[in-house]
């Protein structure tokens, strides 16, 4: 099986609509996972009849009893986090909390401990176009990178008799990112012709490469600035990346994005471009 | 006066709001505008100008082998993963720690000591007279975003007017950002998807308790379900920028619609008043 996932660097670049398109029309066996848990969009565009639902637990956070609390404020002055602080007694500002246990350790009352705490949701769901891995983080919480390693792996466990493991990535470099490339064969990065988007793809490239993945690129909307487009096709040439297609501006896109479906559902200048961005990808990934 | 820019999803235009308000208040007062887009900072693309680093460190344990008997107490306290106890040596994952000091408190031989990890830079330029740039870049292959944006920040402190510009999504990062910021603004697009991921990031100021405003980018004037869930949600629409080829062009080449195109300057001077007025502090 290959292991693919979509991701951009910058954000709004099109990774979503991309990975969308490529699900659609990929003509193999599959296995999907949405792996921008922040904000997952793919199920937006497949309608996805739910499997199961799990809670997500992120890393322990503490709690203060305050039966048991003396009032000394130890555990405040250990804290790295700023995460426990002072109302009309002492507490834990979950938003804070690393879930590090260190005021556990030196409370010296025994009034902390430390409790599962819930971070998101994560699902598994069949969608006309193979099952899907996704999940929801709760806004404000932490272990996102946690969360996605745990969507790759309910992926994984949906993979069998798959060829393909698409997944759709977050935007960045960080923690989410790293957990979403990590054992990935290849990426496939969409960006678009801006001096932004360059920059972001120069830094994320940097980062793919310390993963040893193979590293391909898809370039959105490439008529809006066609002499960035060239910067970005010089770029790739000279990393020795291969330019997998070039997806011109179309007003179908939004259309498509607009009534809840995968571009490549109806004909247009953008589906003709993400087919050949298909075929050629596909080609050199093995999968035709 | 501290103001957030901020979004959901990715894309939507949070830099380029960012950078066009900054643009405009400098010509008539001092601003500082923080990029705590530590993944992907961009603001420094709109503003050449020579810039000063200061390393962004963060503290992770160093075992001294002479003093250490390979108890197991340091690596069955971290909870990150960040020290093996081997029958020979300890193996230390700097990249996995959260730096909360937890090894060196519970060392009973004191044999853990902590040293500075570069995890980032700070960049720090004037790139116009009334503007400083503070431009929080994460070291590549690295994941303490929240610890650059930190000192990002702390830079920044003491200015009378601070903009955050934050990177997308609704997790640590943003959380980060947001922190002690008298009012948020939530940059979106009349997408599904823009729709979608602004209930999320309207869901992360109200949590946190910022008073926020939205700004519709990209508008194709077909905005109903965006505005009505503003209203819904009492958000006031403090701006709505049309989509068009020549705003496109002008931005994909790292230039400011504010400095460039006649009446944007008038109409960022516009979005800082409504965002004076949702904040409701005195300037």
């Amino acid at each position: 099986m290959i292991r693919l996932a979509v991701v951009s660097g910058k954000g709004g670049t099109g990774k979503t609509m991309v990975a969308a398109a490529l699900a659609d029309i990929s003509g193999v066996p599959q296995v999907l996972a949405d792996c921008d848990v922040d904000a997952a969009n793919l199920e937006l565009l497949f309608r996805p009849r739910r499997l199961t639902t799990e809670e997500f637990r992120g890393l322990a956070a503490a709690r203060i009893d305050p039966e048991r609390c003396r009032d000394c404020g130890i555990c405040a002055d250990h804290c790295r986090f700023g995460a426990i602080v002072r109302n009309d007694a002492w507490e834990v500002d979950a938003l804070h909390c690393e879930g590090c246990g260190v005021c556990t350790y030196v409370c010296p009352v025994g009034a902390v401990r430390m409790e599962p705490r819930v971070c998101g949701e994560i699902y598994t769901s069949a969608t006309d176009r193979g099952n899907l891995a996704h999940a929801r983080l709760f806004p404000g919480s932490g272990n996102s990178g946690l969360l996605v390693t745990e969507v790759k792996k309910r992926a994984m466990s949906l993979a069998d008799g798959a060829d393909l493991l698409l997944a759709d990535g977050p935007p960045g470099i960080g923690c989410p990112l790293i957990a979403t490339i990590s054992g990935m064969d290849a990426v496939l990065i969409v960006t678009e012709p801006g001096v932004s988007a360059l920059h972001d793809l120069e830094r994320l490239v940097t980062v793919c490469r310390r993963f040893g993945v193979r590293i391909f690129v898809a370039i959105n909307r490439f008529d809006l600035a066609e002499d960035i487009c060239a910067r970005i096709e010089d770029y790739c040439e000279r990393e020795g990346i291969v330019v997998a297609g070039k997806i011109p501006f179309d007003p179908s896109v939004i259309d498509a994005v607009r009534n809840g479906r995968p571009v490549t559902r109806s004909d247009s200048a953008a589906t003709d471009a993400l087919r050949a961005l298909r075929d050629s990808l596909f080609a050199e990934l093995g999968l035709l | 006066m501290k103001i957030a820019i901020a979004s959901g999803k990715g894309g939507t235009g949070k830099s380029t709001v960012a950078a066009n308000l900054a643009c405009t208040l400098a010509r008539s007062r001092e601003v500082a505008l923080v990029d705590c887009d530590v993944e992907e900072p961009n603001l420094h693309l709109f503003f050449p100008a020579a810039a000063v680093d200061v390393p962004v460190t963060t503290p992770v344990p160093e075992i001294d082998p002479a003093r250490c008997t390979l108890c197991g107490e340091c690596g069955k306290f971290c909870r990150f993963g960040a020290l093996s106890v081997l029958k020979d040596r300890v193996l230390v994952f700097p990249e996995l720690c959260h730096s909360c000091g937890g090894c060196s408190l519970v060392c009973p031989q004191g044999a853990v000591r902590e040293v500075p990890r570069t995890v980032g830079r700070v960049a720090c330029s004037c790139p116009l007279p009334s503007l400083t740039l503070i431009s929080g870049v994460l070291n590549e292959g690295e994941v303490q975003a929240p610890a650059v944006i930190r000192a990002a920040k702390m830079l920044a402190q003491g200015h009378p007017l601070t903009l955050y510009d934050a990177s997308p999504g609704i997790a640590c990062p943003v959380i980060e950002t947001l922190e002690g910021s008298d009012a948020c603004v939530l940059v979106t697009e009349s997408t599904l998807f823009g729709l979608h991921d602004l209930r999320l990031a309207a869901e992360v100021v109200e949590t946190i308790g910022i008073p926020a405003g939205v700004v519709i980018n990209r508008s194709d004037g077909r905005d109903e379900e965006t505005l009505e869930f503003c209203r819904d949600r009492g958000l006031p629409v403090l701006m709505t920028i049309p989509f068009s080829r020549e705003i496109a062009a002008v931005q994909n080449r790292g230039g400011l619609i504010a400095a460039l195109l006649p009446g944007w300057e008038e109409r960022f001077a516009a979005l800082f008043d409504g965002i004076v007025k949702i904040a409701g502090v005195s300037q």
